[in-house]
């Protein structure tokens, strides 16, 4: 478990987080939403260790990560995997080089156990083999994202980050390396905080949410909660999709069997077709006249 | 006001840098990357600039010296300590700052950029021992050597060209060369060449590892590594001149 109490983060006289108290649950998916410039990136950035807080404290397993001291730092970044925006492979190195690198650097293990596990870990990533010899250069945005989701898992963490996967990816792509972190968050138990701002991704893998705007924590919930929130700013920020605004049309008529006010008398419509019924009292059935 | 908080960083880049590595045998594997890049990466660019330094310098001392009273080893003379005490080490590692200056600053610029540096920190390790470190001694080690190299380079481009163009036979220049040779001259080259190593390596490295932005930072960033680098070479060569000669 992670544990961030009132942290606070500023540039000079600019504050980018706002005494944020958040718990990052073990075994979990938690996402940190928010639109761009809300401040998740800077907030990972602090939780992970690769920036400074101004105030507060981050709680790794009841252990004040601010105050460690180096060495221990270093234990706790062993426990760590972080899957960057843009990948971060090392371009000088093949994909099978830069997904072994951390175990050799990290462990005594004779080659051919160090292969084996990298064989291991692409294949869970469903990256064939042919692609191991190639260079970051060479492979898709979709393949490299998962030769780094790879090397993040190579060493078996305890803690993954991922700062928006999705970034510069097809939606299709977008919804496999979604599916991907859910199940090595699952398999290896690993307590995972992702960054993003997109919606399919929260629907689907959002065990625990954490909504951020300008640098404050709006709302915490999960996703089944979230779309039922109340929180004006929260909704403004998932119902930008129409498709969303819809699901959510959709869930109050099955619950309620009532057809929310603001909905577009077209999609009035469709939904007095889909369920057969005069939703609306004005004696007409869908789009029939 | 921004030179004095540069020059903090940069002194700042070495707290730190000498811990213990956290796979000794990786970090060598590293060093070792780095002399390849650096000295055998650079040995034709060197080799190329030395001959020919030589062989201007015999041309055109031998153009300045015209009284038949000065004996033609007095070419191979001057040639020689010109080579030694300034074009070899001053003109080498100024050509260095530029070719290994800009790939060392580029390349922790982009992995700067593209997060790789981060990544790096992320798995715990110490990224200034490991990226930078390796840069400085294989600089360090190597770029002596090849001054070494630029020094027999120029001489014998100077013997050569001398010969082409008539102006000193091979062994008269070869008797010029033992007259009151200074055996200091070569230990002054020496000590230049590692201060000058020093510099060519570590302020590429430090305006390189401390980018921030994008592509556009990463190209500023390398022009100034390589021109802050020459004029402190130049600075430093004054300097050790003034002390030690």
């Amino acid at each position: 478990m992670i544990e961030i109490k009132n942290l606070k983060k500023s540039f000079g006289e600019k504050v980018v987080l706002k005494q944020i108290n958040a718990v990052m649950e073990p075994g979990k998916c938690n996402l940190i939403i928010g639109s761009s410039g809300s401040g998740k990136t800077v907030f990972m950035k602090c939780i992970v260790g690769l920036m400074q807080p101004t105030e507060g404290e981050i709680i790794y397993n009841d252990v004040n990560y601010l105050t460690m001291s180096l060495e221990e730092k270093k234990a706790i970044r062993k426990k760590i995997g972080m899957l960057f925006q843009g990948s971060a492979l090392f371009d000088s190195q093949t994909v099978e080089q830069n997904v072994i690198f951390p175990l050799d650097m990290f462990t005594n293990d004779k080659y051919n156990v160090k292969r084996d596990r990298v064989k291991e870990v692409l294949d869970r990533v469903n990256l064939k083999e042919d692609a191991y010899k190639k260079f970051p250069s060479e492979i898709s945005g979709g393949m490299q994202k998962r030769v780094a989701l790879a090397r993040a898992i190579v060493l078996n963490p305890k803690y993954l980050f991922c700062d928006e996967p999705n970034s510069g990816l097809d939606p299709q792509t977008s919804i496999v390396i979604d599916k991907l972190i859910k199940e090595i968050t699952e398999e290896y138990a690993t307590t995972t905080i992702m960054n993003t701002h997109d919606m399919n991704s929260v629907m689907e893998i959002g065990d625990h949410i954490v909504y951020m705007h300008h640098g404050e924590k709006e709302w915490e919930g999960t996703n089944k909660e979230i779309i039922f929130s109340n929180n004006e700013k929260l909704n403004e920020f998932i119902f930008a999709s129409e498709f969303l605004q819809d699901a959510k049309n959709m869930r109050t008529i099955q619950e309620t069997g009532e057809i929310p006010k603001d909905v577009h008398e077209d999609v009035r419509d469709a939904l007095e077709d889909k369920f057969n019924t005069d939703m609306d009292g004005d004696g007409v059935i869908g789009s029939n006249q | 006001m921004k030179i004095l908080r540069e020059f903090g960083q940069y002194i700042k880049m070495f707290n730190g840098m000498f811990r213990m590595p956290e796979n000794k045998s990786m970090y060598w594997k590293q060093f070792m990357l780095q002399c390849n890049d650096i000295g055998v990466g650079s040995l034709g660019i060197v080799g190329i600039i030395s001959f020919f330094i030589g062989a201007v310098s015999t041309v055109q001392t031998a153009y300045q010296l015209v009284s038949p009273i000065i004996p033609k080893t007095t070419i191979a003379q001057i040639v020689r300590d010109t080579v030694i005490l300034e074009f070899a080490p001053t003109l080498t590692c100024i050509v260095l700052a530029g070719v290994v200056g800009s790939k060392i600053a580029s390349e922790l610029g982009n992995m700067r950029v593209s997060e790789q540096i981060d990544a790096l920190e992320i798995m715990g390790i110490n990224t200034k021992a490991y990226l930078i470190l390796p840069k400085i001694l294989a600089g360090v080690l190597t770029i002596p050597l090849l001054i070494v190299l630029a020094m027999a380079l120029g001489i014998l481009g100077g013997r050569l060209a001398g010969s082409a163009a008539g102006i000193i036979d091979p062994s008269i220049y070869d008797n010029g060369l033992l007259m009151d040779f200074n055996g200091y001259n070569v230990f002054f080259a020496l000590t230049k060449s590692f201060v000058f190593a020093f510099i060519s390596t570590s302020v590429p490295a430090f305006y390189g590892y401390h980018v921030k932005g994008g592509a556009l930072e990463i190209g500023h960033a390398s022009t100034r590594a390589v021109v802050v680098s020459c004029v402190l070479l130049l600075l430093a060569d004054y300097v050790l001149s003034a002390l030690l000669l």
